[in-house]
């Protein structure tokens, strides 16, 4: 039988491939990611490197894995942050209406309007390059985001006539929001988080190989390609498996939250 | 229509004030003093540092220090450069062509060629036609740029190694040289919005292809090739004028990170040596002058959509 729903499948199926490589893959290599072998360097892939070593003779394999790590926990950190921060304000901008909506929503609007690499940039020169950076930097550019998308759903939710029996029976805010909002926007969330996970991936792969991201000698995929430009006619192959690596965990992301919409959202599902 | 064009720019107006604002307080964010930092730890001597400070303006009271800075910006003086002492306008004056043209050239090649592509996929109709187009456009979409543009500058040297890739020459120079190396850089760029500007036109025309008059030319006889590009066509480009707007950005930041892949000379490279030097006045200036330009540049699309559709006016 075919599956329903090939998309979300296959998004499915790479995002846990890729997690579970990340999560155990760097025990299970063989090599320490910064250990050097100096004979064996710029080697194409062999039975002792699966995908071959670089100019200092580090496993590929090891570090793309070990990358793999940086990119997932630094792009999960920070869209959680940006969906606790941006997700809270669109819902409280909603529900409260007024000028509390009104100055959020403007300053969304003009976080939203830098172009989005020149604001993580502009954010990682206030902090410093490096890890902790350019979380806060992806955290901040995706929190207009969430903001934007999740207040208009809330819009809706408030004026819903659940809501108001529940507020009319004396029901609090903050319960209302658990059993009432939080469930319908579920899907929204989950959604949105998963889209926003795959360019966030983008991002910090960008902004590490511009060499503003991670800092040596911490494995992370973005840098991993930038150094091995350096002997790409010597050996390609670090810079093809690091930068499929970047677009593969994009990918999963992509397709899991292209597949979750359709399943979730039973508008969109006769798109076709 | 008057007062929707009224309301927008406002808007943008408004918008283009808070990222002066944000830009501005920037240099403020950053911990630890601002002057002793852009001076580095080396030569840091107690005068050095205080004159730094009254030159930047930082021994004023916030509000007057953000009058003073933004009332320079709009007479043209966005400051000097810390490293060279010129001013910051003139170094990015030199290299913003490279950015413009980059920018600008992959977003028209993937203007030229997600319309007849997402034309050609609205005519794919069977369920697993529409799977694998939407599988291939949203890798499409997520490969990263950088990443396409290192394999192709391989790609290149491997197949044609006497072929010059990388580097840059000014267009006023040798034109076609300059041309020539634009062509992998533009590549690399205007693929992932290829994938994303055809989906948009493909989703657009789906919802063309069902309206009524596009029945009624059906029922008249007009054919099928006419019905798609002078009927549907025409009504799906208006979301994705929108979604052009949208890629604007999106190139702009993606050229950013090319220019670094082919060693263009452009506002990129600019702004990242900037960081490593940490120069506070050209990062500043130029992400207001990017951002400014963005705001603009939207204002602009609303504007055109207001004129391109009517019903938009209301």
């Amino acid at each position: 039988m075919r599956p329903r729903n090939p998309i979300l499948w296959i998004g499915l199926g790479l995002v846990a491939a890729q997690a579970l490589a990340a999560l155990i893959g760097p025990a299970l290599s063989g090599y320490e990611p910064n250990a050097q072998d100096i004979i064996a360097r710029l080697q194409g892939p062999t039975a002792a490197h699966w995908l071959g070593t670089d100019n200092f003779g580090r496993d590929v394999l090891s570090r793309a894995l070990a990358g793999y790590r940086t990119l997932f926990a630094i792009s999960a950190l920070s869209v959680m942050g940006a969906l606790a921060l941006g997700g809270t304000l669109g819902v409280l901008a909603a529900w409260r209406g007024g000028w509390f909506d009104e100055v959020a929503m403007r300053l969304m609007d003009v976080l939203f309007a830098f172009p989005l690499i020149l604001l993580a940039i502009g954010i990682i020169a206030i902090i410093g390059p490096g890890a902790t950076g350019t979380a806060i930097a992806i955290a901040v550019v995706y929190t207009p985001i969430f903001a934007r998308i999740l207040r208009g759903p809330t819009l809706l939710l408030k004026d819903a006539e659940y809501v108001i029996a529940a507020r009319a029976i004396g029901a609090a805010d903050g319960r209302i929001m658990r059993d009432h909002l939080l469930p319908n926007l579920a899907p929204v969330i989950l959604v949105q988080t998963s889209l926003s996970l795959s360019t966030a991936i983008l991002v910090e792969a960008s902004l590490s190989f511009l060499g503003l991201g991670t800092q040596p000698p911490t494995a992370s995929l973005g840098r991993m390609l930038a150094e091995s430009r350096n002997f790409l006619v010597l050996s390609p192959w670090p810079a093809i498996f690091a930068g499929a690596a970047i677009l593969f965990a994009a990918l999963g992301f992509n397709l899991l939250g292209d597949g979750l919409q359709d399943r979730l959202d039973p508008r969109l599902r006769s798109r076709q | 229509m008057t007062g929707a064009l009224l309301r927008r720019g406002a808007e943008m107006v408004f918008v283009a004030f808070g990222v002066s604002v944000l830009t501005f307080l920037m240099i403020h964010l950053i911990p630890g003093d601002a002057a002793q930092i852009m001076l580095g730890a080396a030569d840091a001597s107690p005068e050095k540092i205080a004159a730094l400070r009254v030159r930047l303006g930082l021994d004023q009271p916030l509000i007057v220090q953000y009058a003073l800075w933004i009332g320079r910006a709009l007479t043209g003086d966005l400051g000097n450069s810390i490293w060279t002492g010129r001013p910051v306008l003139e170094e990015i004056a030199g290299r913003v062509g490279v950015t413009v043209e980059l920018t600008l050239l992959g977003l028209g090649a993937a203007i030229v060629i997600a319309i007849p592509t997402g034309c050609l996929m609205a005519t794919l109709r069977s369920s697993t036609a529409d799977y694998v187009v939407r599988i291939v456009s949203i890798a499409g979409v997520t490969v990263p740029a950088f990443w396409l543009g290192t394999m192709l500058i391989y790609g290149t040297t491997a197949l044609l190694p006497g072929v010059q890739v990388v580097g840059y020459v000014a267009f006023a120079t040798d034109p076609v040289g300059n041309l020539q190396r634009m062509i992998l850089p533009v590549i690399a760029l205007a693929l992932p919005a290829v994938a994303a500007l055809s989906r948009v036109i493909r989703a657009a025309m789906l919802d063309a292809l069902t309206q009524d008059y596009v029945r009624t030319a059906r029922a008249k006889g007009v054919s099928e090739a006419r019905v798609i590009f002078s009927h549907a066509l025409r009504n799906a480009l208006i979301p994705f004028v929108t979604a052009v707007g949208i890629m604007l950005g999106y190139q702009f930041g993606g050229s950013v990170v090319i220019e670094q892949v082919f060693a263009l000379p452009g506002l990129g490279r600019l702004v990242i040596g900037a960081i490593t030097e940490r120069n506070y006045p050209l990062i500043q200036a130029t992400i207001l002058l990017a951002t400014v330009v963005f705001v603009v540049v939207n204002f602009l699309v609303d504007v055109l959509y207001l004129v391109i559709d009517p019903r938009a006016r209301g």
